[in-house]
């Protein structure tokens, strides 16, 4: 068992989500950012779809109750081990006892604790990601304890890897969504032509920009949404829906991320610019 | 063949719309269920598609593989000609018990005076009607039921609630629903409904399907506790009866 000391922010178990409920309006949940978890789950030679733990912002304080081998990715945080700093991408054998805490966080926005063999909460509906009511909790509070399975002998082929970082990424790759051919000069111009600023309202299940564009009178019948799609509201707010969204939506669906541009956005805090390119080879 | 046009759109590389007519209409949804239950039979049986119907339109998921949109569109239209023999996927009208008492209830006063009718009145229109269910979204387990009788429409609430409870069934403008757990609203509450419409502890954890029907009808407070009991410790099922579409 992992234990929690210290809940930070906002941490939860995630793994690669949860798959055919999306008609009985179940979000897909997972990972925001699958790239880096991805990394972080070779690294421990895991199967990709292994759960870890999704930290946002500020990081909890964790106890290891079972010896392991453990390794960070994503966003910079600062973490140490015992006291000792640590860096991301890096396979660290861990004790009995052994305490990992954040730090400040210095770039990104959510960091990933992956563990060999990842992490063993109770599987439901296909998935381990935690999403209330789904699951009981949508976070980690103070003394949860996380399963996870004893690993003593692992000898990881590659212990450290260099990552060529995304975290500075501003431009998110979209191609059109359904109602694209709806939106008129005046908006096509105001969505691929300036940078929009990350709004206060942003977490996982969806990004608001700050900026508004031009309102519209579209009107359409509820219709099925993605992780990435991005509506836009009567009065110009563009919403980005992210790995928890809902699965439905009467909002037209004007864009949408690649999962590249997913994964970038899901590492933006509020204040971050980004700015939507149409990608020609999608189109 | 005279089954209604159907327009498909590329939406992200994951992923494909087939869109009806922009109509709320028994028979296009009746159409899109025969061909999601179609393709699941025969062209797209593999577990990585997932399919998602709502009133005029399908989405077709691949969660693994990338999409070749021309090639898929091109299948898709000569899938949908082949169409017409299919069986119907097997459909249900759900019974659903609901308290109209006034501690559920919280605005049928309110609805009573906006509409002008007494609450028996309400409470009898809103049992009267076969409601379809055009999709299930926004929440996990939320219905959204078409057939609301024109003399119940009644604006949703200047001002949502931050907390509606589970169970509570409410009616908006056109829509009515049933709000499946805890969570803000803006509907008007006129009762509560204490079957479960989704839980998760189940292998379906959601026992209707877009296409189904409910239909609801009034019960005491004493038998809503009662039902809540038995829905609490597993042994409370709902009526169902096939529809013979």
């Amino acid at each position: 068992m992992l234990k929690v000391l210290k809940a930070g922010f906002y941490t939860s178990v995630q793994d690669s989500g949860r798959f055919n409920y999306r008609n009985k309006g179940v979000p897909v949940s997972g990972v925001m950012d699958e790239m880096s978890v991805f990394k972080v789950n070779s690294l421990l030679e895991n199967d990709s779809s292994s759960a870890v733990l999704e930290i946002t912002m500020t990081g909890p304080t964790l106890v290891f109750e079972e010896e392991t081998y453990m390794a960070l990715g994503g966003a910079k945080m600062l973490a140490t081990l015992n006291n000792l700093p640590i860096q991301n991408y890096k396979v660290y054998q861990i004790e009995v006892g052994d305490i990992l805490s954040f730090g400040r966080l210095v770039k990104g926005f959510r960091s990933y604790l992956g563990v060999k063999g990842g992490f063993t909460p109770k599987v439901i509906l296909g998935s381990r990601s935690y999403y209330k009511p789904i699951t009981k909790e949508s976070r980690l509070r103070e003394g949860d304890f996380v399963p996870y399975t004893y690993h003593k002998l692992f000898q990881p082929k590659i212990s450290e890897i260099k990552v060529a970082s995304f975290l500075d990424d501003t431009i998110l790759e979209v191609s059109k969504g359904p109602e694209f051919e709806l939106l008129n000069d005046k908006q096509l111009e105001e969505i691929f032509s300036r940078s929009f600023t990350v709004a206060h309202e942003n977490n996982r299940m969806a990004y608001q920009i700050k900026e508004t564009i031009s309102p519209h009178e579209i009107s359409m019948l509820t219709s099925a949404t993605l992780p990435g799609t991005v509506q836009l509201t009567p009065s110009g707010k563009l919403i980005v829906l992210m790995k928890d969204g809902q699965t439905t939506g009467g909002y037209p669906r004007i864009i949408q991320l690649t999962d590249r541009a997913i994964y970038i956005l899901a590492q933006k805090r509020e204040g971050n610019q980004i700015s939507f390119k149409l990608c020609i080879r999608l189109v | 063949m005279n089954s209604p046009e159907i327009n498909i759109k590329s939406f992200g590389v994951h992923s494909i719309l087939i869109e009806w007519p922009n109509e709320v209409k028994e028979h296009i949804l009746e159409t899109i269920l025969r061909f999601e239950s179609f393709l699941r039979s025969d062209p797209l049986t593999d577990k990585d598609w997932e399919m998602v119907p709502s009133y005029n339109s399908l989405l077709l998921i691949n969660r693994k593989k990338s999409i070749d949109f021309n090639s898929i569109s091109k299948d898709i239209n000569t899938w949908y000609n082949q169409l017409e023999d299919t069986a119907k996927p097997a459909r249900y009208l759900w019974r659903l018990p609901v308290s109209y008492d006034l501690e559920f209830g919280l605005d049928l006063q309110e609805v009573s005076e906006k509409l002008n009718k007494s609450i028996p009145e309400i409470i009898a229109m809103h049992t009267a009607t076969h409601y379809t269910v055009y999709g299930i979204g926004f929440l996990p387990g939320f219905m959204y039921l078409g057939g609301l009788i024109k003399e119940l429409e009644v604006p949703r609430k200047v001002t949502p609630r931050s907390k509606v409870v589970k169970g509570a069934v409410g009616i908006a403008g056109k829509q009515a629903g049933i709000y499946p757990q805890e969570s803000p609203g803006g509907w008007n509450i006129i009762g509560n409904c204490s079957v479960p419409i989704f839980d998760a502890t189940k292998e379906n954890p959601c026992f209707v399907n877009v296409g189904d029907k409910i239909e609801f009808y009034a019960i005491s407070r004493a038998e809503h506790n009662l039902h809540k009991i038995e829905a609490e410790v597993g042994i409370y099922k709902p009526e169902k009866i096939k529809i013979d579409a």
